[in-house]
């Protein structure tokens, strides 16, 4: 049961639509459809990955934050020097919450923030000659970095400077991996195709390093890719595969390390949880190395059993009965928590409007606690992504692609959820609203989501914040009705 | 002319193409024996692409050059 008939979403995204010029509202239109579980292909009803409109407020990032922020960012021993102006770099740092073990700035570098600093006279003269200066600087005071990627911010690739050839005269003089990354800013028109840029610069650089070298390997080892270890993600996925039996080779990239990427080549197989992000490398690996992937979801019970089984039916019996051994081990555990809160949460809405995975990936998750997702966005997914979305959501659910400010707001009031799942640009708006909201970027401070430990921490968080006391109290006392809080309140009653 | 990448899934061939990220089914192929392989693809999306006719690929997934004759895109 959706919130609203298919009619009724309909008459409300032309009702949002028609304060738009009549070119914006034709464009936008084309962003927003009713789902219909029926369609093979997402292709006619939404476009996606497209540049968004000028004027509208985007919730979308650039390249760069594509590059840094997402993919070679948690590479917890590889230094990325954020090459550029000073803010790229420093209002991304730590900001992810991509939690690894390792001492900061000692062995593991993810919190620190690395930046060229570009002043007027490196726009002028180029900034070649300080890249190579600080390179060696890094060198010398963290010696323990296992390699450099160079990130490029827009007046890089403005100005054109040659990174590739500092790079590789670095990478020769310190005989590791030193990666030029052509992530600027302006390239693409959201976050997806820094994805892209990182995928390929880690398949030019890094893939085939140890191709032909030595490595003990064993039937069942997997890589996990595209988990970027929010929280924790990644450690609460980790320990499900390693019970049933596999061996986890590398982690990408929350947690992960240059060498655990360099050996992924030898695994047996990947397995892709952000398919957005990181398709890319695994469709190379399929190809170059023959190394077969699966997209696999660990949020909620049932997603996991599912995932589970699929990862398993790849291997031998011995997994296949690991797999099993695990759910029979977690099943109590989660139905424990669904008994829990499942009658607190019981019915309640959801929308969603988060990256290029989490909005169809969760929605398995809040079907597991009674809950329902009315309507669900991405800002940067592809048309494939919709295409999986489909059979994921609801009939008659609202989907939008690249979601306005104006449109969500409107879309909340009309749909009146009872959550929203989004980032921390969305949460004080729809606060102040008085609506209910979980950051799904970074999990609100709290996590991990992944897993059966963290379907335990999702249920909990989502049941506090539904539940909070606070959003019975959104009315300022002076727009309270006079008389009812006159004679309710004690004070004025003993006087 | 650019480069795509062919695939083998549980419902056929799919057709990717890394330089603009489109990802879709194959719905058919002019040529599909092990001597004589390719000639005229078409899409899910309504596209249709255009690879030499050659010997079928000994593995896939398989990276060649295809010529659009209509792309959705």
């Amino acid at each position: 049961m959706a919130a609203l008939t298919r009619e009724e979403t309909e008459a409300l995204i032309q009702e949002v639509l028609e304060v738009y010029p009549e070119k914006a509202k034709k464009d936008r239109a084309k962003h927003l459809m009713i789902n219909d579980k029926e369609l093979e292909s997402s292709k006619k009803c939404i476009t996606s990955n497209r540049k968004s409109l000028p004027g509208v407020m985007t919730m979308r990032g650039c390249a760069y934050a594509g590059s840094k922020g997402v993919v070679w960012g948690p590479i917890k021993d590889v230094i990325s020097i954020s090459h550029g102006p000073i803010g790229c770099g420093q209002y991304s740092r730590a900001g992810r919450r991509n939690y690894y073990v390792g001492t900061t700035g000692i062995d593991s570098f993810c919190e620190m923030n690395f930046t060229s600093d570009f002043q007027e006279k490196d726009i002028v003269f180029g900034g070649d000659k300080k890249l190579a200066k600080l390179i060696n600087e890094i060198e010398g005071l963290f010696p323990l970095n296992k390699g450099i990627s160079i990130q490029s911010e827009c007046p890089v690739g403005l100005i054109g400077d040659d990174i590739e050839a500092v790079a590789k005269k670095a990478a020769k003089e310190l005989n590791k991996p030193v990666v030029p990354v052509r992530c600027e800013g302006f390239r693409g028109v959201s976050q997806s195709l820094g994805h892209h840029i990182a995928n390929d610069s880690v398949r030019d650089w890094i893939i085939s390093n140890r191709d032909g070298q030595a490595f003990e390997k064993t039937p069942y080892d997997v890589a996990i890719l595209g988990d970027y270890n929010v929280g924790g993600d990644a450690w609460a996925s980790r320990v499900l595969l390693e019970e049933m039996g596999l061996r986890v080779v590398a982690q990408w990239s929350g947690d992960g390390t240059l060498a655990e990427m360099e050996n992924t080549p030898f695994v047996k197989l990947n397995l892709l949880h952000c398919y957005r992000s990181m398709n890319y490398i695994s469709r190379h690996m399929e190809e170059k190395y023959g190394i077969p992937w699966l997209e696999y979801n660990f949020f909620g019970p049932t997603k996991i059993k599912e995932s589970l089984r699929k990862i398993a039916s790849y291997f031998d019996d011995s997994i296949k009965e690991g797999a099993e051994r695990v759910i029979a081990k977690y099943t109590p555990m989660m139905e424990a928590v669904i008994a829990k809160y499942k009658p607190r949460l019981q019915g309640k809405k959801v929308m969603l409007y988060v990256g290029g995975l989490r909005p169809r990936h969760v929605v398995g998750a809040y079907e597991d606690l009674g809950m329902e997702v009315v309507g669900a966005g991405y800002e940067f997914a592809h048309n494939d992504d919709y295409d999986r979305t489909i059979k994921e959501m609801g009939d008659a659910t609202l989907i939008y692609d690249d979601v306005t400010g104006y449109e969500f707001e409107e879309f909340v009031k009309a749909m009146k959820p009872d959550l929203i799942g989004s980032g921390i640009k969305e949460k004080y708006v729809f606060h102040k609203m008085g609506v209910p909201f979980r950051q799904l970027h970074s999990w609100d401070y709290s996590g991990p989501y992944h897993g059966c430990d963290g379907f335990a921490v999702f249920a909990k968080d989502m049941d506090l914040t539904l539940n909070n006391p606070c959003w019975n109290m959104m009315q300022p006392p002076w727009q309270e009705k006079p008389a009812k809080s006159l004679l309710k309140d004690p004070l004025l009653k003993a006087a | 002319m650019a480069n795509i990448m062919i695939r083998k899934n549980e419902k056929g061939y799919s057709f990717y193409m890394p330089k603009r990220d489109i990802e879709d089914s194959i719905v058919s192929m002019e040529f599909d024996t092990p001597e004589k392989w390719g000639g005229e693809i078409k899409l899910g999306n309504g596209g249709a692409y255009y690879i030499e006719p050659q010997t079928a690929p000994a593995r896939l997934p398989y990276s060649v050059r295809a010529r659009r004759i209509d792309g959705v895109e």
